[in-house]
């Protein structure tokens, strides 16, 4: 068994036995359910606009080199500086190189799960960067000293009483229970902050090839000041972000926020076309842009899950998946949580390891209904287990399925192995058996017939 | 019509009535029906497993089975799925994947065939009772089948039907994910089995007999009161 | 060894080289890829601009954002300096504009140009930024405001309220018509900075209960002149 996947099974069992989590997780979810469905009411046609999303993906997708070429392209003419890494530690040297030709002291930085992948805060501290996260679920989760809980909705976990006494020892803030004057605690605090950055750091959800701008969506404001107030702005994508045309987001941006937000739009969907201009007064002198592979070129090499990369991380799959709402996000043990984190995962850090996953599924679909940009999700998860079979097989999982195949090729063994299992089924259940004792320890089977459906039928022809 | 039953492995052994039942109504319907004993597992244990050799021998089984049917029925969302959406992926470049396809195009779950095949909503049966449906994952998002069980339970004379709270979200079946995962698939059952024990309804009523194994378990090993049906035996019911 | 960038083009095209198959669509969708084309499926932005007005107004409700409508810019200047003393503004940081010029000379407290120099601490002290857009998206609720339309970046957002001050002419039924706008006011020079607005600035990320007000404005007033 992997490292990872030893680790999964532990913190799995003992979050889907914490009964008042996952009721403070469905509940904190109920909001969101309801708004979701009042703005996809409000599309005349929710499933043509997925149709058109899923689109504008694909087309970039499956263009990519020239789509990003014409990005860079332009991205470059409106005066932004162009930066490629491989991988995550190329990633980490050219924004440290930045921070270092800049003298930087402070940065503040706006949510990015693409810097969370690459461990970039770790990495700036350590060159001894003061590093300040903006958003408000990611200056929670700073101070917790943990991970996001979800790519979307980073301290969805974390009660209120807990954030007041964590407030009240980094801050030294009075105690409250309202979670209107955490959030002002929040913003006084930060408000210094950005003014006193050198450096911001966003990250992108589109790439505007057709125009060379970024596209960032948030809804506090943070990224806003990220970008505005110091005088060096760096932005961390990854390749796939790419879009062809402007137009492109005016399907994009409303879904994006409907899916995973229950918004018509999230509160600031900004374009930023470079540092700032002459003429205008505020603003950075300088806009970097680091493009990130990262294993992103290994999923575009398969075919069969390629619309993987068309994700928005809206986190819609996340909200409607009941594994996600059960064993909770940080279980997984992964940047990108839930069905989509259990796709690609395995593809950017390893099938050996990550595989266990897309195991961790019961395959319901609800995740690739909700997803606005139709990504085929539990069927890769399906894709995922084939894969793995074939890499990495099992001893267990070949005896297994042979042994019940040479059962089920046989109509005579199987409806022999019936009988007997029939039979001996009061026995079987008590027996330490892999699977039976596992389904027996919280759910009962029902009494089993003397009589098969074959052997009824045989008797019952006139039904 | 010629109606050929495709009975899922474990129906066959642990849940005989379901089968009987749904071969009593489609009779009761004014069709010939069979049941060719050469069937046993359509393979997706094996599948949902990965392992991909193993189901597409099953597949190829299946299509050996139901050669020269004029419609294949079955009293499972999950199974059908398996045949009308994963066998024509399996076999896929392969030379049975006409074959599959064609198969695929005559192969019904009970409620779908009884009202979008037939047309059929009222069968004429009777069930003085409360009951709650839930929605089979494979039948709700992969054979899309949602109003039609409800309107052949509307169409039950002295049946109530009653939503469910949690009516889309699954069982936490999954086939071996509830063993190989019995936390998170014991977690799910409690989400479901909850919300349907709270509905106060007399029966949880599917059209898929794996998920009721998996909820009926459980109400079970909890003592609530209320029990598993699969919706051929409520529409079997005409006394 | 090659850079970075050689690299990661041929990765890309090596990846590209077996294709994937199109999408399996739902709808029949057309072409979604011509631009400018009416996207009758998304939420409706109204087909005069008297539904356009209705359904901004119905937006703007939703997003806890208020919608002022004057006849004139006199009655703006009236409203401006009425918000301004119900509220209790004392700095009003304003952009150098035209339209809004004759509007804070009615002020009846501190003004101050924000273009005339970045001053991030002083703009911090301001109860309230005053800013021109671009257009304004009825569908949605959005104002776009851009680092020409607002005075640069931050005062749009770094002031607890942000007034925006537009005609009706401003009003576009739908995203889609904004970015075409955007696109043919600014050809290949864009302002450096683009940004919809939707509403006061806003946060669920504690227990998801919604909160205005995170890090930009709490409060945004749209007065719509005509």
């Amino acid at each position: 068994m992997s490292d990872s996947k030893g680790i999964f099974l532990k913190d799995a069992t003992v979050n889907a036995a914490d009964g008042d989590q996952r009721a403070f997780i469905r509940k904190a979810l109920g909001g969101y359910y309801t708004n979701r469905d009042l703005q996809k009411a409000r599309y005349r046609d929710w499933e043509r606009a997925r149709d058109a999303a899923s689109m504008a993906k694909w087309s970039a997708v499956n263009d990519l080199a020239n789509v990003l070429e014409k990005f860079v392209a332009n991205f470059e003419r409106n005066g932004g500086v162009v930066h490629w890494a491989r991988d995550a530690a190329e990633a980490r040297a050219i924004i440290l190189k930045i921070a270092e030709d800049a003298k930087a002291k402070a940065i503040v930085k706006s949510k990015c799960m693409t810097s969370e992948e690459i461990h970039l805060n770790d990495a700036l501290e350590k060159a001894g960067y003061g590093v300040v996260e903006s958003d408000l679920g990611e200056f929670i989760q700073q101070l917790r000293g943990e991970a996001p809980y979800h790519f979307v909705f980073p301290c969805m976990h974390v009660k209120r009483e807990a954030i007041s006494e964590l407030f009240t020892k980094h801050l030294g803030t009075a105690p409250t229970d309202s979670p209107e004057e955490l959030t002002m605690i929040a913003r006084r605090h930060l408000r210094q902050l950005y003014i006193d950055a050198d450096i911001g750091i966003t990250g992108a959800n589109f790439l505007v090839a057709e125009t060379g701008q970024i596209s960032i969506t948030e809804n506090e404001g943070n990224a806003r000041l990220t970008a505005a107030l110091p005088r060096i702005h760096i932005a961390l994508s990854g390749i796939e972000k790419v879009v062809n045309h402007l137009d492109d987001l005016s399907v994009l941006l409303p879904m994006l926020a409907t899916a995973g937000a229950g918004q018509p739009m999230t509160c600031y969907n900004t374009l930023y076309s470079g540092p700032r201009k002459p003429g205008e007064c505020d603003g950075p002198e300088q806009f970097h842009i680091v493009l990130l592979d990262n294993a992103r070129t290994r999923l575009l090499a398969d075919p069969e899950q390629r619309d993987a990369l068309h994700c928005i991380r809206c986190g819609a799959c996340l909200n409607v998946c009941p594994i996600f709402k059960n064993i909770g996000g940080l279980a997984y043990g992964t940047t990108y949580q839930g069905p989509i984190g259990s796709v690609i995962t395995p593809h950017l850090r390893g099938l050996k390891q990550w595989n266990h996953l897309s195991g961790a599924s019961s395959l319901c679909g609800a995740c690739t209904d909700a997803c606005p940009v139709r990504i085929d999700l539990h069927h890769h998860l399906l894709h995922n287990r084939r894969n793995a079979a074939k890499e990495s097989p099992t001893l267990f999982d070949r005896v297994f399925h042979n042994g019940f195949n040479f059962v089920i090729k046989r109509p005579w063994l199987f409806a022999t192995g019936g009988r007997l299992f029939r039979a001996t089924l009061p026995l079987l259940q008590k027996l330490p058996l892999p699977y039976m004792s596992a389904w027996m320890k919280t759910r009962d089977l029902p009494k089993a017939p003397a009589k098969s459906f074959r052997d009824e039928w045989k008797n019952h022809e006139n039904v | 019509m010629r109606v050929s039953l495709f009975i899922p492995c474990f129906v066959d052994q642990l849940t005989p009535k379901v089968g009987l039942a749904t071969a009593k109504v489609l009779k009761r319907l004014g069709h010939q029906v069979e049941f060719r004993t050469a069937q046993t597992c359509c393979g997706q244990p094996s599948f949902n497993s990965g392992q991909w050799d193993v189901a597409r021998e099953a597949a190829v089984r299946a299509l050996e089975v139901f050669r020269g049917t004029e419609v294949v029925v079955g009293p499972s969302g999950s199974c059908v799925a398996m045949m009308r959406n994963f066998y024509p992926e399996l076999l896929k470049g392969t030379p049975y994947a006409a074959e599959a396809d064609d198969l695929a195009a005559r192969t019904f779950e009970f409620s779908e065939f009884l009202v979008k095949k037939l047309g059929v909503t009222d069968v004429g049966a009777k069930f003085a009772k409360k009951v709650t449906y839930h929605d089979g994952c494979h039948a709700l998002r992969e054979l899309r089948l949602k109003e039609e069980p409800r309107q052949l339970l509307r169409a039950v004379k002295g049946l109530e039907l009653i939503e469910t709270e949690e009516a889309e979200t699954c069982c936490g079946f999954g086939g071996l994910f509830s063993a190989k995962f019995p936390m998170i698939s014991t977690a799910m059952v409690q989400v479901k089995g909850g919300a349907l024990a709270r509905t106060g309804a007399d029966f949880v009523v599917s059209s898929d007999p794996s998920c009721l194994l998996q909820i009926g378990g459980w109400l079970s090993r909890e003592g609530k009161p209320i029990l598993p049906l699969h919706i051929a035996e409520v529409l079997a019911n005409d006394a | 060894m090659s850079d970075a960038r050689t690299d990661i083009f041929a990765r890309i095209r090596e990846a590209l080289k077996v294709k994937a198959p199109r999408p399996h669509l739902k709808a029949e969708t057309s072409s979604p890829k011509t631009s400018v084309a009416a996207k009758p499926w998304l939420p409706d932005g109204g087909e005069t601009i008297e539904a356009s007005l209705q359904i901004l107004s119905e937006q703007l409700a939703k997003l806890k954002a208020v919608l002022i409508r004057v006849p004139d810019h006199a009655a703006a200047a009236r409203a401006l300096a009425e918000l301004a003393t119900q509220k209790s503004w004392k700095k009003v940081a304003f952009h150098g504009h035209p339209m809004i010029q004759p509007l804070v000379a009615a002020l009846p407290c501190e003004v101050w140009e924000a273009d005339k120099s970045f001053d991030k601490q002083r703009l911090e002290g301001c109860d309230a930024g005053l800013t021109t857009c671009e257009s304004i998206v009825a569908q949605l609720g959005s104002i776009l405001v851009s680092s020409q339309s607002s005075g640069g970046r931050a005062l749009s957002v770094l002031p607890h309220a942000h007034v925006v001050i537009a005609e009706v002419a401003q009003v576009v039924p739908d995203l889609g018509a904004s970015l075409a706008l955007a696109k043919s006011r600014h050809g290949e020079s864009m302002p450096s900075m683009l940004s919809y607005i939707t509403g006061p600035s806003r946060t669920g990320d504690i227990e998801r209960i919604l909160v205005l007000g995170a890090h930009g404005p709490k409060e945004l007033f749209l007065i719509l002149v005509g």
